[in-house]
């Protein structure tokens, strides 16, 4: 029987290497893999890559994990907010490196990877310092800039439901860089707010079909709002 | 000489007027996003936010914010029946796909030849971030630019060159300031309308590169 459910967020993240580059889904309050994150900082893994839209946000989540120094390289599209002190912090003192990626060329890198292409030339960027040193063409009387697809080790996402087949489906504007992340990592972890029978999902409206899953994890804000009440 | 500028609002209820019924409509972070407001419900325009909204609605109201539901400006919205929610790359596919109809967009500088500069100040020690600039820049059908016309400074936003970091070259079609809107042409630039109460040697000299008086050709 295929059971890709976990029973604990340590397990969910269970292996993951130092080095390894890990995608982590979310933009601003949307679908953020927050208790993916957290249960990351605990297991340990340094030396990471992080490839997200943001930086981290506050002092929790992905900014804790910059805090902690696990984080060597961030590949990114909008590291600076009013609330990502602690990337800044960092990065103006040297110690942690970025790739700034146009956020749609970020979308569409993590894309190829998960579709097996082998780099493609997109108009965004033409022009600009982003594309220095970047091969390109004019393609119908337009400059295009040659782009690689973004691969990774893992990939932690947030879902609204899943079951043990690996099938998610989303919630509003959380969805974000899930689907596309899911397929681009060697190892996607999808924390959900809750695992359903098979069957319960919807075919119809299933939106990353479970080939692309490898961990399913339980885990919704109200139990990480207890959790943190407790710890305070 | 005196003139009154265009308040912020009033730039938005013009940006909004040139705007098609039925058009896909991204508008970009900042002032950009005030012309939302100025949208009738007899005209429909359908907005598209980057992180994954189309047919997106009002801001929430107080108390009914929804973490998973914001727009790209991380402000908590509504989104109207029969929008949809959809994944980061098919939301740029939308707009580097030429599918997008408008986008407008705040600016930094834009130059004579339509040349973009919104991302970055170009400060050594600014943290950089270019969220979906670009990819809106190089990809909608459209791209208006609604900003101040002069800096604080009183320096023009509109120059020969740009200063700042490029965001994308020749993208600029339209230009809304607080003085004037003005068309980017392969004339140059070609002025279609100016505040009240200023002239348009007055607009020329403040603006500081070649204009084109195209106001009697409408």
């Amino acid at each position: 029987m295929i059971d890709k459910t976990v029973p604990t967020l340590d397990a969910a993240v269970a292996g993951i290497a130092d080095g390894s580059t890990v995608m982590v889904g979310g933009f601003a309050t949307s679908g953020v893999p927050l208790e993916l994150i957290d249960a990351l900082l605990a297991q340990g893994a340094r030396e990471l890559t992080i490839v997200s839209n943001h930086a981290g946000n506050g002092d929790t989540g992905l900014a804790a994990l910059i805090a902690a120094g696990r984080v060597r390289r961030i590949v990114c599209s909008y590291p600076r907010h009013k609330d990502s002190w602690v990337f800044d912090r960092l990065f103006k003192a040297g110690r942690i490196e970025l790739e700034l990626v146009p956020q749609g060329t970020l979308a569409e890198r993590i894309r190829a990877a998960g579709a097996g292409i082998g780099a493609f030339y997109t108009p965004a960027a033409s022009g600009t310092e982003l594309a220095q040193g970047k091969e390109t063409r004019v393609i119908d009387g337009r400059a295009h800039v040659l782009e690689h697809p973004l691969h990774a080790d893992v990939a932690l996402i947030r879902a609204d439901r899943g079951d043990r087949w690996g099938n998610l489906v989303y919630r509003m504007a959380g969805r974000n860089f899930g689907p596309i992340m899911a397929t681009a990592a060697r190892l996607t972890v999808a924390q959900v707010r809750e695992v359903v029978p098979l069957g319960a999902l919807d075919p119809e409206a299933i939106v990353t079909p479970g080939i692309f899953v490898a961990r399913v994890v339980q885990a919704n804000r109200a139990d990480a709002d207890t959790r943190s009440r407790t710890a305070a | 000489m005196t003139y009154d500028r265009y308040t912020r609002d009033q730039m938005a209820s013009r940006v909004a007027r040139d705007i098609p019924a039925c058009s896909y409509v991204n508008l970009g972070i900042g002032m950009p996003t005030l012309v939302g407001n100025h949208f009738t419900a007899d005209r429909e325009v359908i907005l598209h936010s980057e992180n994954g909204l189309l047919g997106m609605g009002p801001p929430a109201a107080p108390g009914h914010e929804d973490p998973d539901l914001i727009n790209a400006s991380r402000t908590p919205v509504t989104l109207l029946p029969g929008g949809a929610y959809f994944h980061h790359a098919d939301s740029f596919a939308m707009i580097r796909g030429g599918h997008i109809d408008i986008c407008v967009l705040g600016a930094f500088q834009v130059s004579v030849a339509g040349d973009l500069a919104n991302w970055h100040t170009g400060a050594a020690d600014a943290i950089p971030a270019v969220g979906g600039a670009m990819d809106l820049a190089a990809g909608a059908k459209r791209v208006y630019v609604m900003m101040g016309h002069l800096t604080k400074a009183g320096e023009s936003k509109i120059v020969e060159r740009l200063s700042c970091p490029v965001t994308a070259l020749a993208c600029v079609d339209r230009i809304y300031t607080d003085l004037a809107v003005i068309d980017v042409t392969p004339r140059g630039l070609v002025v279609r309308e100016i505040v009240d109460g200023l002239a348009f040697g007055e607009l020329a000299r403040l603006t500081g590169v070649a204009l084109v008086d195209g106001r009697s050709s409408g």
